[in-house]
């Protein structure tokens, strides 16, 4: 008789990954399914940043939460994988920014954040190496970042070590719900997967795995344009970002200045992304605009990876309205990074206990109210 | 693309010029981008001016080839569009990146040739990283670029038939030649001798090579396994430690020249996203194209070195078949004999492939580097460190073991460590060469400073 999994994960994604983490770690058994390698996409090849200020406050219960699981990652997953906490500094390019950041710097309290108005003296004694023209910032101290490329691998490792069964190279055909069990056709596995419960953390392709069971909604794909800077000796301490987006700046402990700005190619289909030219020549005069010391800094490399976005910025986390015993987390819109470690521990406990002490309000599928197609 | 967009060869090597040539001879002009000086790639590099020698003394045997490639170049010269001391730092659709004296600009294409040749694969050894160390391909650069030599005592080791070229060519230029140690066994396997035969000529230069530096008290041995590289007290190269024929000797010298045969310079090709292949002879990924060049994309083509390693006779024939093969796509009409091309071609495969059998990249020897030894030395990373990262993950992929521990992502972007770090992966994981995988091409190119790419007008 086939195994009955207590849940099964779509994705390997750091959503992914955490969530059969932390459903070990509650003593459920786990399988998680990833297409090719954990944590390859999105999740090993964003910038970087772990930051609370600057999100809409829908998504704060679960940065907070976050937060304090980033601490703690030397002893959840055995390695701190370079979290850094440096501060994030939010710039203001005009009085209208500062008002903006003077009004989510109370938004921030009312989670519990502390936020810190500075105006442009404060930006040119403490941070001199920023360039002139800004009206002011926030700085977040306990907003930081990390190394992308060790998270997403890190957790499932972890989770592989508690006794969580990782299938990488295993690519999702099918699933059909038997009764109250799902049933996953794998692409090269005869035998399907069997679980009581399904999480869908399947980042740029979230949408299509949800849209099997009739929770249809717009996910679009995006490619953020990163590049990375040979390493200089320490110059740029918090994490960088300017009110309306575009360029952001970060310098890692091994010296390397990491930044990004606009968008890349992506091919959700051929699962192929790349950068553009014209964007890393763009992103390389608003990183001089906003360090001028980096224009005789070397550029080494630029990447992109595919993640989902969706209509209103905002992931999709939650359970599905049409499925019992399916849980949606996706379309992170280029900032899931921070998230991701809460949001599978929130899955879990919603997977095993029905509910999690961390609040969703604002982030389930039913907000976009599409007409669902027919259950499967 | 638009019709109106040029043809643009990238490399003035043998490869790009005879390309350009065919090109020229059907009545097109095309632009041809070149990183160097002047034309005429690695092999016909010349002096500054002031520096000149004789083609004899620089160029050898090839001297001749030498005379002919500059008055060839001169004749085309009026009717190329040419574009020297020219970088591409990312190609795209229709589009290359260029870096002209510290201006960016953009090159439009309708078809491209990609003729960007190869460099030195290289085989860490401790100590290698220090101060009078040069790759085998910087040694021939000093001497024919910069007229100057690396030392005046000088040790080659490695593998291949360059080794005892460039040994040659410093020992004629006044150096003194302490030794040529080559880790494969060439004159082991009489088999092969009736297809190396097929080479002729070059097999024919090889032997005077070999002979002229015995005849001159030179050391040469074969089957060594470098120990390392020793240093004086002030940290610059007095040597090398070799292991032969189970006993440790010590060639002395003040500078060290080291190449293991050459590796394709594909950056472009990756950054075009054409496909690859692993070549189990080279040991190394090579674009895949057909017998012509025609790359798994259309309008992108290759040849010469950068699209396997044949040398740059080879690396003539397969410009001239990557023309003819772009003018018949584009509807020309071509007076080429593509037969004849292809012929020469497939007659040197045999050659070749017995080169290549006889002088091998050292698998072993690079998948066991000592675990204290420096292989990424961008990033400073050992051998260990490599092997630590394959055990810990438990994974082989070098651009998954790259992204856990930094090696290839330094300023080299892997092309210097690149070929060693996969020999120690596939060893440490057990598994395949092949299976490995190749370094992703990442744009830029070749690192540049973020004012150099802002500069001027977009």
């Amino acid at each position: 008789m086939t195994k009955i999994f207590d849940i099964a994960v779509i994705g390997g994604g750091l959503a992914g990954c955490s969530t059969a983490l932390h459903a070990r770690i509650k003593g459920a058994s786990v399988v998680l399914l990833e297409r090719g390698r954990c944590g390859t996409q999105a999740s090993g090849v964003n910038y970087g940043g772990v930051r609370q200020q600057g999100r809409h406050s829908a998504e704060l219960p679960l940065a907070r939460r976050s937060r304090s699981i980033w601490s703690n990652l030397e002893t959840l997953i055995g390695s701190d994988c370079e979290f850094t906490v440096t501060g994030h500094v939010k710039l203001a390019r005009n009085d209208a920014d500062m008002a903006e950041l003077a009004v989510h710097r109370t938004v921030l309290r009312d989670h519990g954040i502390h936020a810190e108005l500075l105006g442009a003296s404060d930006i040119r004694r403490r941070f001199p190496y920023i360039g002139p023209g800004y009206a002011g910032a926030s700085l977040c101290a306990e907003d930081g970042h990390a190394n992308p490329r060790l998270v997403a691998p890190g957790f499932a490792r972890a989770a592989r070590a508690l006794g969580a069964d990782i299938r990488e190279q295993s690519q999702v055909e099918a699933i059909h719900v038997l009764g109250d069990i799902f049933s996953v056709t794998l692409a090269n596995d005869p035998a399907p997967v069997k679980a009581r419960q399904l999480v869908n953390t399947a980042g740029a392709w979230g949408a299509s795995i949800a849209a099997l069971f009739g929770d249809c909604v717009n996910e679009a794909v995006m490619a953020p344009n990163m590049c990375v800077t040979e390493p200089i000796a320490p110059l740029i301490g918090p994490n960088l970002g300017v009110c309306g987006g575009g360029i952001y700046i970060r310098q890692t402990a091994h010296g390397s200045v990491i930044f990004g700005s606009g968008l890349g190619t992506a091919d959700r289909d051929a699962l192929s992304a790349r950068p553009i030219a014209d964007v890393t020549r763009d992103a390389a005069a608003a990183a001089i605009a906003m360090v001028p010391q980096l224009a005789n800094v070397l550029l080494l490399r630029s990447w992109t990876g595919i993640e989902g976005r969706m209509d209103d910025g905002l992931p999709v986390v939650g359970p599905s309205p049409n499925t019992a015993g399916l849980f949606h987390a996706f379309g992170f819109s280029g900032h899931g990074f921070q998230l991701g470690p809460a949001v599978g521990a929130v899955l879990a406990e919603l997977c095993i206990d029905g509910h999690s002490p961390t609040s969703l309000h604002g982030l389930s599928i039913t907000r976009f109210n599409r007409a669902a197609n027919t259950h499967v | 693309m638009s019709a109106q967009d040029p043809i643009v060869v990238i490399g003035a090597g043998p490869a790009g010029m005879n390309a350009a040539k065919v090109l020229v001879a059907a009545g097109v002009k095309p632009v041809v981008i070149d990183e160097a000086r002047e034309a005429g790639g690695q092999i016909f590099r010349r002096p500054q001016f002031e520096l000149s020698r004789d083609d004899k003394a620089l160029y050898g045997f090839d001297a001749r080839r030498a005379r002919q490639f500059r008055s060839d170049f001169a004749a085309l010269q009026p009717a190329i569009d040419y574009r020297p001391e020219t970088v591409v730092w990312s190609a795209e659709q229709s589009k290359l990146y260029l870096l002209r004296h510290g201006q960016p600009d953009v090159q439009r294409w309708s078809r491209l040739i990609i003729a960007t040749g190869a460099m030195d694969r290289i085989v860490p050894t401790k100590g290698w990283t220090a101060p009078g160390v040069f790759s085998l391909g910087g040694a021939q650069i000093a001497l024919k670029a910069e007229a100057s030599l690396i030392g005046r005592r000088v040790v080659f080791v490695g593998t291949g038939p360059l080794l005892y070229l460039v040994a040659y060519q410093y020992a004629k230029a006044g150096a003194k030649v302490g030794a040529v140690l080559e880790t494969g066994r060439p004159f082991a396997d009489l088999s092969l001798l009736p297809d190396l035969m097929a080479g002729r000529s070059v097999f024919a230069r090889g032997l005077y090579y070999l002979g002229w530096l015995r005849m001159h008290g030179v050391a040469v041995r074969t089957d060594v396994a470098p120990l390392a590289v020793t240093l004086d007290d002030s940290g610059n190269v007095k040597g090398l430690s070799y292991l032969f024929k189970d006993k440790t000797f010590e060639a002395s010298c003040d500078a060290l020249a080291i190449g293991y045969g050459l590796k394709a310079e594909t950056q472009t090709a990756d950054l075009l996203g054409l496909d690859f292949h692993f070549d189990a002879q080279q040991r190394q990924w090579l674009p895949t194209t057909d017998a012509d060049g025609r790359s798994s994309r259309a309008n992108v083509y290759l040849a010469g070195d950068g699209l396997a390693i044949r040398g740059s006779e080879i690396a003539a024939e397969s410009g001239r078949l990557a023309a003819s093969a772009l003018l018949k796509d584009a509807g020309h009409r071509c007076k080429t004999d593509s037969v004849r091309h292809r012929r020469a071609i497939d007659m040197s495969a045999r050659f070749r492939k017995a080169l290549d059998t006889l002088f091998p990249y050292p698998s072993q020897i690079a998948a066991g580097i000592a675990d204290e030894t420096i292989v990424c030395r961008c990033e400073g990373l050992t051998a260990g460190t490599v092997r630590q990262a394959v055990h810990a993950s438990g994974e082989g992929d070098i651009n998954r073991i790259k992204a856990f521990c930094r090696v290839g992502m330094g300023r080299c972007q892997g092309r210097l460590c690149g070929p060693a770090t996969a020999e120690l992966i596939a060893a440490s994981a057990g598994i395949d060469i092949a299976a490995v995988g190749r370094l992703r091409g990442q744009a830029p190119i070749k690192p540049v400073a973020l004012g150099t790419l802002t500069n001027g007008p977009t």
